[in-house]
């Protein structure tokens, strides 16, 4: 029995912030300046140099403290997320159960207080807890060592990319090794950040089978062949059996074998990276041990590596001498800094509270509960009439599935954008997938361990329930969401066209400058 | 509402027969028999049905709407039962309407520079409409067909609807050459599907709501198909006879080169330069006879994979011996690849053996230093 939530969410019209309030209204009042500190006012801002000075003041909001509070927290009502429902529709990235106990760790001032410059000899514990994480997924992995640098996956696959071209200049083969292999499942980044570090992406393409042949790997593999990147399993669902030969194959020729794990939710205390002839891997702490994913950052990947590439980590390296934790600074062949000082701290005192309260054998039981949770509700899901699985469909899965509504939205107007409007209104919502846009009408779920099988049902049943007025009240769903806060974006294309993004200043700039010349 | 607004005026061409073929399970529609088979056999005409789902979607916008179109069945009597404002071209054939028709009223109305002519239809109705017109009008289908392969209809005729009232609220829209396939419906009944590239017209290109282009981005698709061009032109090598086949994606090599390539020909460059254009099979081996140095640039055609045999005939099994399969180069657009749904290319030259050469799986060029490895059967 599933409850009807009847769901509607609080709607505010909430204006932006910088639209709020009124000249001269102020949300704290600071004490008057000191008649002794006014003296000497001119002699402070002529320390700051006159090019760094502003000629305006900056446009701040103008707001009483009330209405800051009421404006947060009214955004905070018009909100979706893991903390409310069954939030399973993510893909990879589904967000599963951050214990607020975590968040007191965390936010615990003993913590919070310390900063990253004071003397080794004085957060001797707080060193002894990311040293001690990193063992963790050290073991997990079968890695030698580690990095808590990255602040997110994409970061520590270029990490690893970095680390990866360190090795092969080392060996002199730098120059010649400019290609790297990846797969067409594998996350987008796993192309992306070798692109971005200036090598040439080829990508395999899956048989029937949801995985590549061997035979197209063996006929791009070369002595140009830097290194192969990959998930496994990928969105998919499917891993691929014939890692182990593939990563041999990578090898013969010299290259090197990079698993992205940033979700190993189906992997732990099962399979290792070492094992399947990985040199590197990466974990993302947001996905697998439960830190917060913070929408873009502070996150925290985890770079591991095998003892032949330990010397090439990020720089400066948290390190233990039997006695004592110490910061490694003399690391001559580190790829150097890739973040301020150590990484994110904070969660580093989450994902060690996490894995310690589930020990080991609890987290080989959470990745089976995952893939058993994911496998419970592709069965509910398939016993929707129109809803299919690509690639072996009869196939049990791990911890994801990407699915298919278009059998059941070919012949309407209708496409997958529309049915994950429509999902607001029930609640939840799901990511109808990233690149790459092979399955037509695609939505990934992950239901992860977090998720009871009354949720999980309940979910299938809301599906059930969109499927049915795909039929019934196409209409309904073209209109949807009636019960978010927001009704919808009517033009989705600049967030797809390239010549409209501005992903930096010196971006914006160089656009503004050819628009002015056009 | 005063009546001093410019009306939109929107071209409608219904064929009537089309589809009908379909319905009585004749897989088709073509040809004088088949279309009599079918009225006996008891079907009614459903690209009438079609047409009116597609024309509903424009009724919120009657008052701005101007439908210009071919009498009776042709367009005239849905267009004016709908209610719109309808003016009728005269036709100057006596007797049953047939594909002469739709390609006289498609000549008109191009030339008076509609924004959209709507055409309800299947296949050969957009091969008609590509005889009468070439690629010189914006156009759209509405499919009415039984089997579509040609890129040029929207996913269903309430997606033809919606276009159209982007053109009706002047909502800028982006045109891309589109392809006409022509089936042989005869080979077709007989359980093979046999196609090729017949040729392009202009249509209208929205996300989602046109057939086979269900990419992120229609803008973006356009710069990577640039960027093909400028992996290509970037590695060219001198003294070396270059064989681009057919399509828009080969073209933009040609372009990016400053040359103009046809678009349904196989043209020969050499050191950037175009040795000669439309090359038949004939005119494909006496140059190859001249150049040691060849290589062939491919673009995997309509929707169904074909790297050979389907739209590049001329590209005959000889023509790719005498190359070499290690100097064939694939170009395609990652969308393309997607579009066919892990289907795998096909290569069919006629010949076996040279056919399982390619077996397996082939490089793909996609981009600036981007390469997909994609199955090959």
């Amino acid at each position: 029995m599933t409850t009807e939530r009847a769901y509607h969410q609080a709607r505010w019209n909430e204006p932006i912030i910088l639209d709020m309030g009124g000249e001269g209204e102020r949300g704290i009042l600071l004490p008057e300046v000191e008649k002794e500190m006014l003296e000497d006012i001119t002699s402070i801002k002529s320390q700051i140099p006159k090019a760094l000075r502003r000629v305006t003041p900056p446009d701040l909001p103008q707001i009483s403290q009330v209405e800051v509070y009421r404006h947060y927290l009214r955004l905070s009502q018009e909100n979706l997320g893991a903390g409310f429902v069954a939030d399973v529709g993510m893909a990879t990235s589904t967000m599963k159960y951050n214990p607020p106990i975590n968040e007191r760790l965390a936010s615990n001032p003993k913590f919070t207080d310390l900063h990253p410059l004071q003397d080794v000899s004085t957060v001797q514990g707080m060193l002894e807890i990311a040293y001690t994480l990193g063992e963790f997924l050290k073991e997990i992995s079968g890695m030698d060592d580690i990095s808590l640098q990255p602040r997110a996956g994409s970061q520590a696959i270029y990490a690893n990319m970095a680390m990866i071209r360190a090795y092969h200049d080392k060996n002199g083969q730098g120059t010649q090794r400019d290609e790297v292999i990846t797969t067409i499942f594998s996350h987008p980044s796993d192309a992306a950040a070798p692109s971005a570090a200036g090598y040439k992406i080829i990508t395999l393409y899956p048989e029937k089978n949801g995985y590549p042949s061997i035979e197209s790997l063996r006929s791009v593999v070369s002595e140009r062949t830097a290194a192969f990147f990959t998930t496994n399993p990928d969105d998919t669902g499917i891993f691929n059996p014939l890692i182990k030969e593939f990563n041999d194959i990578v090898h013969a020729v010299g290259g090197l074998c990079a698993y992205d794990q940033a979700n190993a939710n189906g992997l732990l205390g099962i399979a290792r990276a070492r094992e399947a002839g990985f040199d590197l891997c990466h974990f993302n702490l947001h996905k697998t041990f439960s830190t917060p994913h913070a929408s873009g950052g502070p996150a925290t990947g985890v770079s591991c590596v095998t003892e032949e590439l330990a010397a090439f980590l990020p720089s400066p390296h948290i390190s233990f001498d039997g006695d004592r934790y110490y910061i490694d600074e003399d690391r001559p062949e580190s790829i150097g800094k890739i973040g301020q000082f150590y990484g994110v701290a904070a969660n580093f005192i989450r994902a060690y509270a996490w894995i310690m309260a589930h020990g080991a054998e609890g987290l080989k039981e959470v990745s089976e509960i995952a893939v058993l949770n994911n496998n419970y509700l592709m069965k509910k899901v398939l016993e929707i009439d129109g809803i299919t699985i690509p690639y072996e469909p009869g196939k049990p899965r791990l911890d994801q599935i990407r699915y298919s509504w278009h059998e059941l939205l070919k012949d309407t107007h209708l496409d997958i954008v529309d049915i994950a409007n429509r999902s607001a209104d029930y609640g939840m919502h799901f990511f109808y997938s990233h690149h790459p846009y092979v399955v037509p009408d695609p939505a990934t779920l992950e239901p992860t361990e977090s998720y009871s099988y009354r949720d999980l049902a309940k979910y299938a049943d809301d599906w059930r329930k969109i499927a049915t007025e795909v039929k019934n009240d196409p209409e309904k769903i073209l209109t949807s969401p009636h019960m978010a806060p927001i009704h919808k974006m009517s033009d989705l294309t600049p967030l797809s066209d390239p010549e409209k993004w501005i992903p930096s200043w010196r971006v914006f700039k160089k656009k503004k400058r050819s628009v002015h010349s056009d | 509402m005063n009546g001093l607004i410019q009306k939109v005026k929107i071209g409608l061409i219904v064929n009537p027969l089309a589809g009908i073929g379909g319905r009585v399970g004749l897989k088709g529609s073509d040809g004088d028999l088949t279309q009599k088979l079918a009225i006996a056999k008891g079907a009614v005409p459903h690209s009438m049905v079609r047409t009116r789902e597609a024309l509903e979607m424009l009724l919120p916008y009657k008052e701005q709407v101007e439908i210009i179109t071919y009498p009776g069945e042709m367009g005239e009597n849905i267009a004016k039962e709908l209610g719109f404002e309808v003016s009728v071209l005269i036709r100057s054939a006596l007797g049953e309407f047939s594909a002469e028709d739709t390609k006289k009223a498609a000549v008109v109305m191009c030339s008076l520079q509609l924004p959209i002519i709507l055409f309800a239809g299947g296949d050969g109705t957009a091969r008609d409409i590509y005889d009468a017109v070439g690629d010189n009008c914006p156009v759209l289908g509405i499919p009415a067909g039984v089997k579509i392969h040609s890129a040029v209809y929207a996913i269903n005729p309430a997606a033809a609807g919606s276009i159209a009232q982007m053109i009706v609220t002047k909502q800028g829209l982006i045109y891309f050459e589109s392809e006409v396939m022509d089936l042989d419906e005869e080979a077709y009944r007989g359980g093979k599907v046999n196609t090729r590239l017949y040729g392009y017209l202009q249509v209208p290109r929205v996300d989602r709501l046109v057939q086979n282009t269900k990419s992120p981005s229609s803008k973006n698709e356009f710069n990577v198909v640039q960027e093909i061009a400028y992996e290509i032109t970037q590695s060219m090598d001198h003294d070396t006879l270059y064989l681009v086949g057919p399509g828009t994606t080969t073209r933009a090599i040609a372009t990016t080169l400053g040359l103009s390539k046809t678009l349904l020909g196989v043209d020969a460059i050499r050191d950037l330069k175009l040795l000669d254009v439309d090359l038949d099979e004939k005119g494909l081996l006496s140059l190859l006879g001249k150049y040691p140095s060849r290589r062939i640039i491919v673009t995997p055609i309509g929707g169904q994979g074909y790297l050979f045999g389907r739209g590049n005939q001329q590209i005959s099994n000889e023509v790719i011996r005498m190359v070499g399969k290690e100097n064939v180069i694939v170009i395609a657009t990652e969308h393309k690849l997607f579009s066919l749904q892990g289907e795998p290319l096909l290569v069919d030259t006629g010949d076996a053996v040279l056919d399982a050469q390619f077996t397996g799986s082939i490089k793909v060029i996609t981009g600036i230093g981007k390469r997909m490895v994609y199955p090959v059967r």
